[in-house]
């Protein structure tokens, strides 16, 4: 027993602060106002105010706190990317995890589980050996395996993959995680509130006020405030607010799903992610399977479940596992993608004075949640890129300057 | 071996559902039991006199029956095989060996019953706040909390069996085969049109087959609808099946005996009534407390007393007919307890007033008194609820009693209808959410929508069984109404009774309180969704049906607002767990073989997967490497041949097929002359190299291309798509699968084509790049002179059902020369010699052709392609990397493909093809690099295994550069 939880059996009160207020009312004006209160907004205002001593900051949010995809991705930790610029970006946000539970005094069940990427052909041999060279080129904890490796951490897969595509090898990267994903959003927003930071549930922007190229405010179903600095981290709702201040992206809304099964005593200690097969899957420290696959291929702006998905799903499930045949999926969802064509986010200024931009998350948003608040609260602090995002700036779709992560990011969480 | 534990049941009674014939022999926790066939392990067990059924996930507290319909999910077995198997649902099988999951030690002796005396130190949220320091100890503890958490457990060494799918559509379909729902089947099957009923049980009725007294006609007028049912052909009853869940545009699936049905159904009748729901008190979750119904089906279907002496706590008139039920199998009731001050006038009511029985009017139960060990109760304390709802403890009485059957009201089992995109409205006046606006196509009766007396359900049913065929007739539909209920107050507005020692539960799936709702309502957590998340109600394997509607109540209460303004958590699928089994089916994985294919095995090819195509990789019996240069050598030296079916194969055919072609690829094709073929390169619209083949002239408005094998089905579609964007006259038509292709190549391979065909093959008549149709071996055949393994070849592509045909010719006629079938790897490494590209290995998701050295085949003058506009931006620039060949002068370090090639700390590219060449003894291989290092002589560095080896640019192709060889 914890000495923490002690004090709860022998107080008679509970008496446990509030995580987040409710403010009653949005004040006249913001020295930042962040749209969104996922992790990535509740992030940025976190490091607002602990690093840059920002603290009058509005973070709206049209529905709950973590509701978009900080709630409904995967909750996958890694940094084993393709290229330079995504290997340092990722990498860094690992490193901030492994210490976000004693920053919040939260627990986040960040759990390091390792990470296999399964590799059934040549062609994805090849990649998966690219990727291993270039995280090591660069510091990052990242191996091409064969498969003896892979029936010793994961001693009840089927790597005859029922026969249909055997595994031929796997990336492996021991740092890969899980948390809980919520939680994450939850110690944000905890810490932000804390040092003054005002979080707004159930506030909606629906308009964005521009004069001349610079923003001065943002019109919301509970009025109008004054700001000079918009965050705009609203991933899949990101394009209509785009719209109201003018800026083009070539970002594609895209459903991405995922299932959870009932809870099962433990069985399957790293995480199995196979690109060929769309299947990545986790056991959840409660004993549930976690997975998900890749994109839904067509664009469209709905979180209704399919049920292909999940038999889709169910099939690779038991092309790696066979004996998961009488487990049972509990519950499937979806969320809102917003897909960039290189598969890397689009992040810092815009064409738009003091709006910013934290948008193309496509599949990876959540493991980017800490690096993106460091990086975007410094952008905005200091109203110029953060050296790691730099990259990623909205500007090179015109000078073909992409930073292309689609070998790493597609199925791979 | 103990004697089978069996207790009689009670008399026999016509619509049971046991068959007091067969007797059954099962095991629970290593004891043995009797069973009637029909029971479920709960009922066989309760009726046995077993009250301790399961352990509860958080506290380990004692289980028994609760709601005995699929919600009891904390009566969770395993029998070695199969985890979590349903005890309240599941059949007795003879010879079922069943344990309890989850616990440690036995399920009486359960050694994490610990945690519920630690409960006071297990608050909501605990492991939020505490285990992570110090972080190095938070491996260990998550290992235990691991062990600890989780139901059951997987045999890894379990088999897979398949299992069905189907599929299906109709007219109207009717979930639920309850009254309701069979007057639905009933109007809608009278209107014509393909009619199928859905029941999740073993037979029709609905809750009709255990109504008891408080439906006491009900045999009869079920009986009648379903002699009804079965007079219209056009009606299916599918029993055993249960709707797991409602996708888009009324797409749903089921699981039945059958498996997996997926139906599109035009209309949908959800009549899927309602889950009754329990009332909140301290110890509301012990054995001997259940819910009405659970009473009513133990003693109806089951025939089993589900206790001797029983406190009925009510909330509506329902409950009085539940007590009468209880009496009726000889259940001696210690009193109604009803929270209402005023009680009903009905005549269930005015029943149980003359059978004597004492009614508490306006109390409620503060708690219930455990029996020794948790395992069952032996009393409860009735209060007086006051008009905020809670109860007055002051004046608390005791009751004594074995049982509290709670018969408090309903929420809709409207699961489907919010899958489907329909609201439930909460409607304060009957303390119910009841369906709001309905997606197109749905409709909703009986006591799902809101409509509670059987008369009234009937009428409802009728009625959206005749709007469900109006609408898939596509005629006017009537509008919605509400029938004439007798039934006004189904539920009790507010069934909770705090405890200040809590163990009020709210949630039985993850032992969730009262108390921990309102806690975390005090931490922040104050909407539906995020309490949901926080405290974990709803997240069980029941899915909230029996704890969504009390947590949003307490929620309500605790934030000042209504229940209708704290509303529910999203409906998502399934409606009830659904196998991984049933949901993959038959796990079919076509492997695609092209029509050579038995000739290769004949051959001793070793094959690999290629996507979904089986293709030789190479040629046994020989080593593989070995056998790799065998091949390589006798294209080099004689001839070889390679089946290359797997190339998409399209013809562009219509008035615009040249200048779709223009704007497809990057190359020339208007100009292209008959009897002629041109290297085609794509690109995408950033300029990305997407993909490349051949385009032959067959026509002036006739094209045949080919794609590589892996880019087939997607370049097909994208033509499909653009042929409809450009609103072009162009028709594609895909031949991949109807043409079989080889690839007749070697110095000898004319002088053997020449042996099976009167077409004038001489070097000047039938030139590099020349097209022809002609007669091969006695078969139409396309033919095209290219040169993709560096040698003269010919590709000769024939309907699929005479490829082997010719492939046996070609073998045949080239015996004198010694030809040999070359496998994928030779080809490989030919062309690789040869210095030419794959697309997909020798470029990747952001390669330009002017990175790739294939600027030679993008025409930038055209008016227009795809990717035209971006390569424009992009050409003017220095490049960024560059493909060029290499050799390696020492090869004692092989590099691997993909393999860094670096500058210090610079990724400068990577290798993209590397082999050992056996036409130049050398290892050779391709790789992009900075631009400046692919100036021949560069010596360049790989990374290999953390050492750099280094390798000298040469220019490509390695092999044959003045062409002369594939052009002979």
């Amino acid at each position: 027993m914890p000495h923490r939880l002690l004090r709860f059996g022998l107080s008679k009160k509970y008496n446990e602060p509030r995580m987040f207020r409710s403010p009653e009312q949005l004040k006249k004006s913001y020295d930042v106002v962040i749209i969104g209160a996922g992790g990535h907004g509740l992030a940025t205002a976190y490091y607002l105010a602990r690093d840059h001593g920002i603290t009058n900051v509005a973070v709206l949010e049209r529905a709950y706190i973590g509701g978009g995809g900080t709630g409904r991705n995967t909750a996958i930790v890694r940094a084993n990317y393709l290229t330079p610029e995504g290997v340092a970006f990722y990498d860094e946000s690992v490193r901030l995890f492994q210490d976000l539970s004693a920053d919040f005094d939260l627990n986040l069940f960040y759990s390091q589980r390792g990470h296999f990427t399964l590799a059934h052909s040549d062609a994805s041999l090849r990649t998966m050996r690219w990727r291993a060279e270039v995280n090591k080129h660069l510091g990052v904890d990242s191996e091409l395996v064969d498969t003896a490796f892979i029936k010793e951490k994961c001693p009840h897969i089927d790597l005859s993959c029922g026969g249909h595509a055997p595994v031929m090898g796997a990336l492996f990267h021991p740092p890969g995680a899980i948390a809980r994903h919520d939680a994450v959003a939850w110690g944000y927003g905890r810490g932000a509130d804390q040092r003054g930071v005002e979080i707004h549930q159930q506030t909606e922007v629906t308009g964005i006020l521009v004069e001349g190229d610079k923003v001065t405010g943002v019109q919301t179903n509970r009025g109008t405030v004054e700001t000079s600095k918009v965050v705009c981290a609203v991933a899949g709702y990101t394009p209509p607010l785009l719209e109201m201040v003018g800026i083009k992206t070539p970002l594609v809304i895209q459903p991405l799903q995922a299932c959870v099964s009932e809870p099962l005593k433990p069985w399957l200690d790293t995480i199995i992610v196979s690109a060929s097969l769309h299947l990545y899957v986790s056991q959840s420290s409660r004993g549930e399977l976690v997975t998900g696959a890749s994109l839904d291929p067509y664009p469209i702006h709905s979180t209704r479940s399919t049920l292909d998905f999940v038999e889709g799903l169910s099939g690779h499930l038991l092309d790696l596992f066979p004996f998961l045949g009488d487990v049972k999926i509990m519950r499937q969802w979806a969320g809102l993608s917003d897909v960039t064509p290189d598969f890397s986010p689009i992040m810092g200024l815009s064409p738009v004075e003091g709006f910013y931009l934290d948008a193309g998350w496509g599949t990876w948003g959540f493991k980017a949640t800490p690096v993106c608040g460091k990086t975007m609260s410094y952008t905005v602090a200091e109203n110029k890129p953060h050296p790691l995002i730099e990259p990623f700036r909205l500007s090179r779709f015109k000078e073909f300057e992409l930073v292309g992560e689609k070998g790493a990011a597609s199925v791979g969480h | 071996m103990t004697d089978p534990i069996f207790i009689e049941r009670l008399p026999a009674a016509g619509d049971e559902w046991i068959d007091r014939d067969q007797r059954l022999c099962f095991s629970f926790e290593g004891r043995c039991h009797r069973a009637y066939a029909g029971d479920t392990v709960s009922s066989a067990l309760w009726g046995n006199g077993v009250r301790l059924l399961g352990r509860s996930f958080k506290y380990h507290r004692p289980r028994g029956v609760y709601s005995m319909c699929g919600h009891d999910a904390n009566v969770m077995l395993e029998d070695g095989e199969t985890p979590n198997i349903r005890g309240d649902t599941t059949l007795v099988e003879d010879g079922m060996e069943l344990t309890a999951v989850n616990t440690v030690g036995s399920l009486r002796h359960d050694l994490a019953g610990l945690n519920d005396r630690m409960s006071g130190f297990l608050p909501v949220g605990f492991y939020y706040k505490a285990f992570h320091t110090p972080s190095w100890m938070f491996p260990n503890w998550e290992r235990m909390i691991r062990g600890i958490a989780g139901l059951g457990k997987v045999n890894p060494a379990a088999e897979w069996k398949p299992s069905p799918k189907g599929y299906d559509a109709c007219d109207v379909l009717i979930v639920g085969g309850g009254p309701s729902g069979m007057a639905a089947a009933l109007a809608a099957g009278r209107a014509g049109g393909r009619v199928v009923l859905v029941e999740d049980t073993r037979c029709l009725g609905g809750s009709l087959c255990y109504a008891g007294a408080t439906a006491p006609e009900s045999a009869a007028t079920v009986n009648s609808m379903r002699d009804e049912l079965e007079k219209l052909e056009n009606v299916e009853v599918r029993l055993n099946t249960s709707v797991r869940g409602c996708y888009s545009e009324n797409w749903l699936a089921f699981i039945g005996p059958g498996g997996l049905t997926k139906m599109r159904a035009t209309a949908v009748v959800v009549a899927t009534g309602a889950y009754e729901q329990p009332a909140v008190f301290r110890h509301n979750d012990l054995p001997g407390v259940m819910l009405g119904t659970a009473a009513q089906r133990l003693v109806h279907l089951y025939r089993v007393k589900p206790m001797q002496r029983a406190l009925v706590l009510v909330g509506n008139d329902y409950g009085y007919g539940v007590a009468l039920d209880l009496k009726a199998a000889g259940v001696e009731i210690a009193a109604v307890a009803d929270f209402r001050e005023t009680i009903g006038k009905g005549e269930l009511v005015h029943d149980v007033k003359t059978a004597g029985i004492e009614i508490l009017a306006g109390q409620g139960v503060y708690e219930a008194r455990p029996a020794g060990g948790l395992v069952g109760i032996k009393g409860a304390r009735v209060c007086p609820v006051n008009s905020a709802g809670t109860g007055l403890s002051t004046s608390a009485t005791n009751v004594n009693c074995d049982g509290i059957v709670m018969a408090t009201g309903w929420a809709p089992a409207g699961d489907l209808i919010g899958q489907a995109g329909g609201r439930l409205d909460y409607v304060p006046e009957a303390a119910q959410f009841r369906p709001g606006e309905l997606p197109p196509g749905m409709f909703a009766a009986g006591r799902v929508n809101g409509v509670f007396g059987v008369d009234a359900r009937l009428e409802d049913g009728e009625h959206a069984g005749g709007q469900a065929a109006a609408f898939a007739a596509g005629k006017e539909v009537p509008a919605r109404r509400r029938p004439a209920d007798e039934i006004t107050a189904p539920s009790y507005p507010y069934p909770i009774i705090k405890h200040p020692k809590g163990k009020a539960f709210v949630d039985f799936d993850e032992d969730v309180q009262v108390k921990d709702i309102v806690n975390a309502v005090k931490e922040g957590y104050d909407s539906v969704e995020l309490v949901k998340r926080y405290a974990t109600v709803g997240m069980g394997p029941s899915q909230g049906k029996i704890s969504n509607l009390n947590s949003s109540r307490v929620l309500a209460t605790a934030t000042g607002q209504a229940v209708g303004a704290v509303g529910y958590t999203t409906f998502r699928p399934f409606t009830r767990p659904t196998t991984i089994g049933e949901l993959a089916g038959r796990r079919f994985h076509p492997d695609r073989r092209t029509p050579i294919h038995s000739r290769h095995q004949a051959a001793g090819a070793v094959f690999m997967h290629a996507g979904a195509w089986l293709r030789p990789e190479y040629y046994g019996p020989l080593v593989r490497h070995q056998a790799i240069v065998r091949e390589v050598q006798a294209v080099r030296r004689r001839a070889g041949v390679i089946d290359v079916g797997t190339l998409g194969k399209i013809d562009v055919c219509g008035a615009d097929a040249a200048e779709f072609l223009e704007r497809m690829y990057t190359g020339r094709f208007s100009d292209l002359k008959l009897g002629k073929c041109r290297y085609a390169l794509m690109c995408d619209e950033s300029g990305v190299v997407a993909d490349d083949g051949m385009s032959a002239r067959l026509g002036d408005d006739r094209f045949y291309v080919t794609t590589t094998s892996s880019g087939s089905a997607a370049i097909v579609r994208e033509m499909k798509r653009w042929a409809i964007i450009w609103g072009l006259e162009v028709t594609i038509i895909d031949h991949t699968g109807q043409f079989g292709a080889l690839n007749l190549a070697g110095p000898e391979s004319r002088r053997i084509l020449g042996r099976l065909t009167d077409l004038d093959i001489g070097a000047d008549s039938f030139e590099y790049l020349g097209f022809r149709q002609a007669v091969v071996a006695g078969v139409n055949c396309r033919l095209m002179r290219v040169g993709f393994v560096g040698e003269l070849g010919y590709e000769l592509h024939v309907p699929a059902q005479h490829a082997a045909v010719l492939w046996d010719a070609v073998v045949e006629a080239g015996q004198p020369e010694e030809i040999m079938p070359f496998g994928v790897e030779a080809q490989r490494l030919l062309r690789m010699e040869k210095g030419h590209q794959i697309i997909g290995q020798d470029t990747d998701a952001l390669t330009t052709p002017l990175e790739a050295g294939l600027a030679w085949a993008v025409k930038m003058a055209k008016p227009f392609f795809i990717g035209q506009r971006s390569l424009k931006i992009i050409a003017p620039r220095p490049n960024v990397r560059s493909l060029a060949g290499f050799v390696m002068h020492d090869s004692t370090v092989m590099p691997a493909e993909c393999h860094l090639v670096v500058d210090g700390d610079e990724i400068c590219g990577r290798v993209t093809s590397i082999a050992r060449s056996p036409t130049l003894g050398q290892v050779i291989g391709m790789a992009y690099m900075r631009p400046d290092q692919t100036i021949p002589g560069t010596v360049i560095d790989i990374c290999v295994e953390g050492r750099l080896v280094q390798a000298e640019v040469v220019k490509l192709p390695f092999y044959d550069p003045s062409n002369e060889r594939q052009k002979s």
